[in-house]
């Protein structure tokens, strides 16, 4: 470890040569992480291997067809939708959830009810999916002009003299559906981003605060020069986190609209492409596309996890 | 804020040199009346702000609670705000219904069963590894772990298939059949749990101070030992909510128990039985039935992450490394 501080800029492996104890410690930590790796070997490795030799498999995995599952997703009009709402969600959920889970981390930690207010915010991720999908009906819950909404949207909506609106199942508003399908999310998943924020900011110490504070700083920028930079890490662990959650966002569309009125996202038509149409080339390119996806995810990963390493 | 910034600028800054903690106490009483002033408002106006994002977010939940206590007349034709005023028409003949005639008590039960190693597994596997990962050297171990997470991208329907293909390989080849009792349920959801177990804990790992782990290293403490005795003490707060939010997404999983449940309904979790009923009302959506439910699937999570949140307390890495 010594070694690793005085050097910093070396790989990781040539200085575990030079010490004896790092010599036992490539066999001890197969130990360590064995059980961990035959997890994933078995129940993920193998399968997504099987998965990707598929996609370039007929529908019913007999016979090699080279890449025309793939290029039925980019050219089929119904599939190149699906891909931009995927696109969509990547963007703003990932956004809506990080941005605002930040934020109320950062104005809790200043209120005496932080305990009360996180946990309000939080109690959406203790629901199931099925249970969101319901509640948020309610929410967008439509009845005809002239009858007593009882979705609070929509009753909220006529009494400011609009018109009853079908939400999540308007045909015309396609970005609109899928936008009221991720207010969904957001609700949900907010929480997670924050309870973990938070304990981001709680792991500050004092003592830099106070003294940034006792010598002049403003509050603004101690967030910006202190505070940011100190959990920057964290942000980016829950921002990928996030991303990648939303990448295979699959639940709450399945439930809520079942991928109709313009809203499908990849995990769900592959769910339809297996399970419904027994398209399983098919199905499996789109998993290949989602796996593919997650390569840039993977690289920016990758060099903060050098610098960080790098650091210590 | 200006005002404490111009009184207490350039003179604590150069008592700090000689007693900083007594220089903080010190400038936080000098403010002045305005500044107290300015500080009050600001932070009344922050616990208004703080109230209407809680409200805001409570709203839909609050729908769904206040509407699992409607009769099926009054779900139907009147918005759950107006249950608010006279004529009070609140009922437990739903949760009545669900507990016994809809099977929900069995069905809590074999939610537990599943739920509770469906956490304790991943969360251990994963720590083991990602302890190695965080602070040890070996060949590969960038790539290993590098290989672990880009795995977080696996989505569940990517493995159904083969895995469900491999449980039925061991069975004619052995005659054990794992599809169809929970441990099934239990492998799938510590391989799934794994990737972010393992990336979140390296992560959290990873930012200890390495101080730590030198002056054991030196002191001769076994590998063992630094992981028993310093780094799960220290990491209490992230396993909390690592354990969480696993518990979490086993308790709600509904793909993997119905898949490798294989549709036995006296193992069905409290998820597949909701999406039963769901699914079970042809018509107009059986909204008391289904609101009762989904309150009931709600309970443990929330017990659980109330009982759980004393152990998010602030500095507790930074207090360690001080003492």
């Amino acid at each position: 470890m010594a070694v690793a501080v005085s050097q910093p800029t070396a790989p990781p492996k040539q200085e575990g040569r030079r010490s004896s104890r790092s010599r036992s410690e490539r066999w001890i930590a197969w130990i360590w992480i064995g059980p961990a790796v035959l997890f994933a070997a078995i129940f993920l490795v193998y399968p997504v291997i099987s998965t990707v030799i598929a996609s370039f498999q007929n529908s019913d995995s007999t016979k090699f067809v080279g890449f025309k599952n793939f290029q039925e997703v980019f050219t089929n009009p119904g599939l190149l939708e699906v891909l931009r709402n995927n696109l969509l969600w990547l963007v703003l959920a990932t956004a809506g959830t990080v941005f605002l889970g930040l934020i109320i981390a950062v104005l809790v930690d200043r209120v005496r009810i932080e305990s009360f207010a996180k946990s309000t915010i939080f109690i959406p991720m203790a629901l199931s999916m099925t249970a969101a999908a319901v509640i948020w009906r309610f929410v967008y819950a439509y009845a005809a002009p002239g009858q007593p909404q009882i979705g609070i949207l929509n009753a909220i909506w006529t009494t400011f003299g609009g018109q009853p609106q079908g939400f999540t199942a308007d045909p015309k508003n396609d970005i609109l559906n899928n936008i009221l399908l991720m207010v969904a999310y957001v609700w949900m998943w907010t929480g997670f981003c924050m309870v973990i924020l938070s304990a981001a900011l709680k792991s500050i110490p004092t003592e830099i605060l106070e003294a940034a504070r006792v010598d002049g700083a403003s509050e603004l920028s101690i967030f910006f020069r202190i505070t940011m930079p100190m959990i920057s890490p964290t942000i980016a662990v829950v921002a990928t986190t996030m991303l990648i959650n939303i990448l295979k966002i699959f639940d709450i569309v399945y439930v809520m609209t079942g991928g109709d009125f313009g809203t499908n996202v990849v995990a769900v038509e592959f769910y339809q492409e297996f399970f419904n149409f027994t398209n399983f080339g098919v199905g499996s390119a789109l998993a290949v596309l989602l796996l593919v996806a997650i390569i840039p995810i993977m690289i920016f990963n990758i060099r903060r996890f050098r610098v960080q390493e790098a650091q210590r | 804020m200006s005002t404490t910034q111009t009184t207490s600028g350039a003179d604590s800054s150069a008592e700090l040199a000689l007693k900083p903690s007594g220089a903080a106490v010190a400038a936080g009483q000098r403010r002045t009346l305005a500044g107290q002033l300015v500080h009050a408002l600001s932070s009344s106006t922050l616990t208004v702000i703080v109230v209407l994002i809680a409200l805001l977010w409570s709203v839909p939940t609050i729908g769904l609670f206040v509407s699992s206590f409607r009769p099926h007349a009054a779900i139907n034709s009147t918005g759950w705000w107006t249950s608010f005023f006279p004529p009070w028409q609140f009922t437990i003949e739903n949760y009545q219904n669900v507990i016994q005639s809809q099977g929900l008590g069995q069905a809590f039960i074999n939610s537990l069963i599943i739920a509770i190693p469906g956490t304790i597994l991943p969360v251990l596997v994963g720590a083991f590894a990602a302890y190695a990962f965080a602070w040890m050297k070996f060949p590969l171990r960038d790539w290993i772990f590098l290989i672990i997470v880009a795995l977080l991208i696996v989505p569940v329907q990517t493995i159904l298939i083969p895995v469900q293909n491999l449980f039925a390989d061991v069975y004619t080849s052995t005659g054990f059949g794992i599809t169809g009792s929970y441990i099934a349920v239990w492998l799938v959801h510590t391989a799934l749990g794994l990737p972010f177990a393992i990336y979140l804990l390296r992560s959290f790992f990873g930012a200890l101070p390495s101080d730590l782990f030198e002056s054991a290293s030196i002191d001769g403490a076994s590998h063992l030992r630094v992981f028993f005795s310093i780094l799960l003490p220290l990491s209490v707060p992230s396993l909390a909510s690592l354990v969480i939010f696993q518990f979490m997404w086993v308790w709600n999983d509904l793909l993997v128990a119905l898949i490798f449940l294989g549709g036995n309904p006296d193992r069905a979790p409290l998820t597949v039985n909701i999406a039963n009923l769901v699914n079970g009302s042809t018509s107009a959506p059986n909204y008391e039935v289904l609101t009762s439910a989904a309150f009931l699937s709600m309970a443990l999570p929330l017990v659980i992450f109330f009982a759980l949140q004393r152990y998010f307390v602030r500095g507790i890495l930074a207090g360690s490394v001080k003492g």
